[in-house]
């Protein structure tokens, strides 16, 4: 056994609750340093909840517990001395609608600047060259002149460049990005992926990518945590959860998508609507929609569970893959 | 004169222009912004026509033209070969019964104060379709078509989730028994197991009865699943219209390439993606010649001076693209058929 290096984040037994509504049952996330993480679900499921949790961002009535780390320093509880060093610095986020993140009555480049004074106590000229640099960096072309513009003066598309540099002022280990291209067209969504993976590859940071968009994800990521009703009911490497979804939500949401080509055939939708977070059902929150439920679901919650190498799924109706064969060595 | 027309056909738009004055700035001259410029369609009954593009396309402006609720600058809209009354006459309500919109947002454009089965039920008693003690029972029987429930029509819309909104909107559409249904990305704001449950609804009442509609979309995936033909727009023009399954298959104008190769897939990784350059374009400053030049990857000097018609492709569709006419040209022209 190799041993593990440290993971960057590591999240044990979040839990998230309003008003005495828990909308996140204790979920385990590690993110390890330079990798691209996706969590999807569907609206609802806990997905942004998870991050704003852990950066301390939800409202004072959320109740949150459990431990949320960054390389072994305890974030949940933290002094906001350490937050704000945290926050921007350290972890970044991005939010899907880039106008309203930004301030419409400053220019970019003062907002820009804020970070970097912020973050990496730069000042005068030495901010202005920086965030021209930022600029290059995120493809908005003509950086100098764009830097004395207004949010309104540009698109969303390029806004959503403007939001990515200004997360990548403070040179953070890991970029939260939360539905960044969900309120973008197509070809912009296309744009703002390729720049994430690019930026990914020439910085070494890590990613996490909150999506609803099982298309979105599957480009972008290397690892897939899929998630219904606040907890995490699969984790795989994203090639193999796309070829061979475990869960039998996974498998519903893949066979739920229109295919853009090859025989049309009519959709098979996942019957009946997630359940309201009040109003779980006691034992697998998927039960009461999934085909191949039997009375052993409703008795008891599923634990997340390796059931093949770098596999995981919450369901006893997924057998465990026997341990790949050894293989013999031959020696010719 | 209308001209002759098939039997089937339901809409027709023929030309039609529609602008609107915008001002740059406080002080700024206005300045005419040409959201939909010259597009002509039509859909049949019991078929779909796709309507796919960019914000900005002109894709919902389109949709508002065939309903009659704006009124074409240039052009004609026609309804089973009948131009459309003026909007707010006794004929344009009688008319506009026969065809009906479902919007993005059910919530929006669901009451808050009143139950479902009363507002599913209030179409019937605009048009006085039906007895009056009748009603209740058609617009529950409607309920039950859409899939819902008859306990859920005592409900108010917020105590219903999304998609079953979005049912109770298809119900209350259907009400007058329409022949067509403009839908204005009516499952984009669903999550995708629910979408599916709508697509699925969608393409059943239209087999049912027989109702043509015209299905407004960003999503390809989607729009592919329901459309017989698709029609692509890009600055308020049709660049691209044919066949569904040809067209996305084997786009033949560079736009359609790009957004079929932006359009994403699970588990489809390795394909190599098309990442046009550039802004969508601005519809108050719209490029000379082909207004897809500045981002085209196929653009020559002519594409930057001799706007492209849109004009049929030996395979059927039509095109609106001076380097997909000049590759047919050549694949037909008779020096090749000389050489095969």
């Amino acid at each position: 056994m190799i041993a593990q290096p440290q993971p960057l984040v590591t999240i044990r037994n979040l839990a998230v609750s309003f008003d005495g509504v828990r909308a996140l049952h204790g979920i385990d996330l590690s993110v390890a340093r330079g990798e691209a993480l996706g969590l999807v679900g569907e609206s609802g499921c806990g997905k942004s909840v998870t991050w704003l949790a852990a950066l301390g961002l939800l409202p004072k009535k959320a109740k949150v517990t459990g431990s949320v780390q960054l390389e072994g320093r305890e974030l949940l509880g933290a002094a906001p001395v350490v937050l704000d060093d945290v926050r921007g610095g350290r972890i970044a986020m991005i939010f899907q609608d880039p106008a309203s993140a930004l301030n419409p009555v400053l220019r970019l480049g003062k907002q820009v600047g804020e970070a970097l004074a912020l973050h990496r106590g730069l000042s005068g000229s030495a901010i202005k060259a920086e965030a021209r640099r930022l600029f290059d960096l995120v493809g908005i072309p003509d950086a100098a002149r764009r830097l004395d513009a207004f949010p309104h003066e540009l698109s969303g598309g390029q806004n959503q460049r403007v939001m990515i540099a200004m997360a990548l002022a403070g040179n953070p280990d890991l970029l939260v990005a939360d539905e960044p291209t969900t309120a973008l067209d197509a070809t912009i969504q296309a744009q703002i992926l390729e720049l994430l993976t690019l930026i990914r590859r020439e910085t070494g940071m890590a990613l996490v990518l909150i999506s609803h968009d099982l298309g979105v994800i599957s480009q972008t990521c290397e690892r897939v945590c899929v998630m219904y009703a606040g907890r995490i009911i699969e984790t795989a490497p994203a090639d193999l959860l796309f070829e061979r979804p475990l869960h039998p939500y996974t498998q519903g949401l893949i066979s739920a998508l229109p295919p853009l080509d090859g025989v049309r055939r009519r959709l098979s939708p996942i019957e009946g609507n997630v359940p309201e977070p009040w109003n779980l059902p006691a034992g697998c929150s998927f039960a009461p929609r999934c085909p191949r439920a039997v009375a052993a679901c409703d008795e008891g919650i599923p634990p997340l569970a390796d059931k093949a190498p770098q596999r995981r799924a919450a369901c006893i109706r997924v057998a465990p893959a026997e341990a790949p064969a050894q293989r013999e060595p031959v020696f010719a | 004169m209308t001209g002759p027309m098939s039997p089937e056909t339901l809409l027709a738009l023929r030309d039609v222009c529609r602008s609107y004055s915008m001002r740059r700035g406080l002080l700024g001259r206005p300045t005419a912004v040409h959201a939909v410029d010259g597009v002509s369609l039509t859909v049949e009954k019991g078929r779909t026509l796709g309507l796919v593009g960019e914000s900005g396309s002109g894709k919902s402006t389109t949709g508002r033209l065939a309903l009659g609720l704006e009124p074409p600058d240039r052009g004609a809209v026609l309804f089973k070969g009948e131009p459309l009354p003026k909007d707010g006459t006794q004929e344009w309500r009688a008319m506009r019964a026969r065809m009906q919109m479902i919007y993005q947002d059910p919530l929006g454009a669901l009451d808050r104060r009143l139950p479902i089965l009363e507002q599913v039920r209030e179409p019937l008693d605009v048009h006085g379709i039906g007895e009056a003690k009748a009603r209740d029972e058609k617009a529950l029987a409607l309920l039950q078509s859409v899939g819902l429930r008859a306990d859920q029509g005592s409900r108010y819309p917020h105590e219903l989730s999304g998609g079953q909104r979005q049912r109770a909107v298809i119900a209350r559409a259907l009400a007058t028994g329409p022949d067509l249904l403009v839908c204005d990305e009516p499952v984009s704001a669903l999550d995708v197991s629910i979408q599916a449950q709508v697509v699925n609804l969608l393409v059943d009442l239209q087999e049912e009865l027989g109702l043509g509609l015209l299905f407004i979309s960003h999503d390809l995936k989607v729009v592919r699943q329901v459309s017989h033909r698709v029609a692509v727009m890009y600055l308020g023009r049709i660049v691209e219209e044919g066949e569904a399954d040809l067209l996305l298959h084997a786009p033949a104008h560079p736009y359609t390439e790009a957004l079929v190769s932006a359009s994403p897939e699970p588990g489809r990784r390795a394909r190599p993606r098309i990442v046009l350059q550039g802004d969508p374009p601005n519809p108050a400053a719209r490029p000379s010649g082909c207004a897809f030049h500045p981002r085209c990857h196929a653009a020559r000097e002519r594409c930057k001076v001799e706007t492209p018609a849109l004009l049929p492709l030996p395979d059927g569709r039509l095109t609106a693209c001076h380097v997909a006419h000049d590759q047919a040209n050549f694949l037909t022209s008779p020096l090749l058929k000389a050489a095969s």
